[in-house]
């Protein structure tokens, strides 16, 4: 028997590598509901996009130049969305070393899952709610450094609602005031952010509104996807990497099936 | 004695300077990897527009403002 006692913390690096990996899957996992779901309307779209730049020569497209073909655009979905996923994972695992203490719960899976899920509510849902995501076709090229900044901004609102969120909970003692508390932290900070932040509605009047619909529920489905499945990889990551090292008390003991 | 250690005080904050520093390089590098996919329009990836045509339903799809 040592001294030391086997390792019950793991080390930022294997935690990092197991984020890194759960993003990763969790990223082609989405690309690949994004392209079954997604990539049909991201099609129309582009054809209306297109339908209206012949019609109006003077409307500048974003696609004339053709750098990348539209097979190329869909395969680089999959790039973006497991490149998106890694570095989304790696900030999991990230957030996990540094908050692991302060989460209160003797849980790892509902340390890395409540972690997860917060991210989803902050910058997932509560950007969704204000600035929905748009097909090609929609939007107004003069504007996208303004949409940008807004995004971003809501973005930082969206976890900045959380952590209040989760400090307004922690100043009550009964949990039904805890869980008022929470909601309410959360609603202030994000309706505060709401109203502060500029409106953007750049939907063409003759843009379809059930492609809209459906290319938003298929944007918001992609998301909520990749999160959930980030949260379970890394939740089961942590719990296989247990298991394996938990039970070797040095050398020469059976290993247990 | 050539290294003096202090005694640990009692309230040793669980994260230390070092992983802290850790932490934020690496923070700060993958937010420069989700700039590449979500933002970037050649000026970081040197590659032109190439990478953000690539990536343009992507951005699309994960809810990004594009255009």
């Amino acid at each position: 028997m040592s001294l030391t006692g086997p390792k019950t913390t793991p080390g930022y690096g294997a935690l990092l590598l197991r984020g890194l990996l759960a993003g990763l899957v969790a990223g082609l996992l989405a690309g690949c509901f994004a392209y079954a779901f997604g990539e049909p309307h991201v099609d129309a779209a582009i054809a209306i996009e297109e339908a209206t730049t012949h019609a109006d020569p003077t409307a500048a497209g974003h696609h004339d130049e053709e750098l990348v073909s539209r097979d190329g655009q869909k395969g680089g979905l999959f790039l973006a969305t497991a490149l998106y996923g890694a570095a989304m994972g790696g900030l999991l695992a990230t957030a996990y070393t540094l908050l692991r203490r302060r989460l209160r719960t003797p849980s790892d899976t509902r340390a890395a899952l409540s972690l997860a899920g917060a991210a989803l509510l902050g910058i997932v849902l509560v950007p969704y709610a204000k600035y929905p995501p748009n097909p090609p076709a929609v939007g107004n090229p003069a504007t996208i450094d303004q949409r940008t900044i807004s995004y971003l901004a809501i973005l930082v609102i969206g976890l900045v609602a959380v952590w209040a969120s989760v400090v307004a909970a922690r100043t009550q003692h009964a949990e039904w005031r805890q869980a008022t508390a929470a909601v309410t932290g959360f609603l202030v900070v994000v309706v505060v952010g709401y109203v502060l932040l500029p409106t953007v509605d750049e939907v063409p009047d003759t843009f379809p509104a059930g492609l809209l619909w459906n290319f938003r529920i298929a944007s918001l489905g992609t998301q909520v996807l990749l999160w959930t499945a980030l949260g379970l990889t890394f939740a089961a990551l942590l719990t296989a990497r247990r298991r394996t090292q938990a039970p070797e008390p040095r050398a020469g003991t059976v290993t247990n099936a | 004695m050539a290294k003096a250690q202090p005694a640990r005080p009692l309230s040793t904050p669980a994260v230390s300077a070092r992983l802290l520093w850790t932490a934020i390089a690496v923070t700060a590098l993958l937010l420069l990897i989700t700039y590449l996919v979500a933002f970037d329009q050649g000026a970081v990836s040197r590659s032109g527009m190439y990478l953000h045509e690539l990536m343009h339903d992507g951005r699309h799809l994960l809810g990004v403002p594009c255009h």
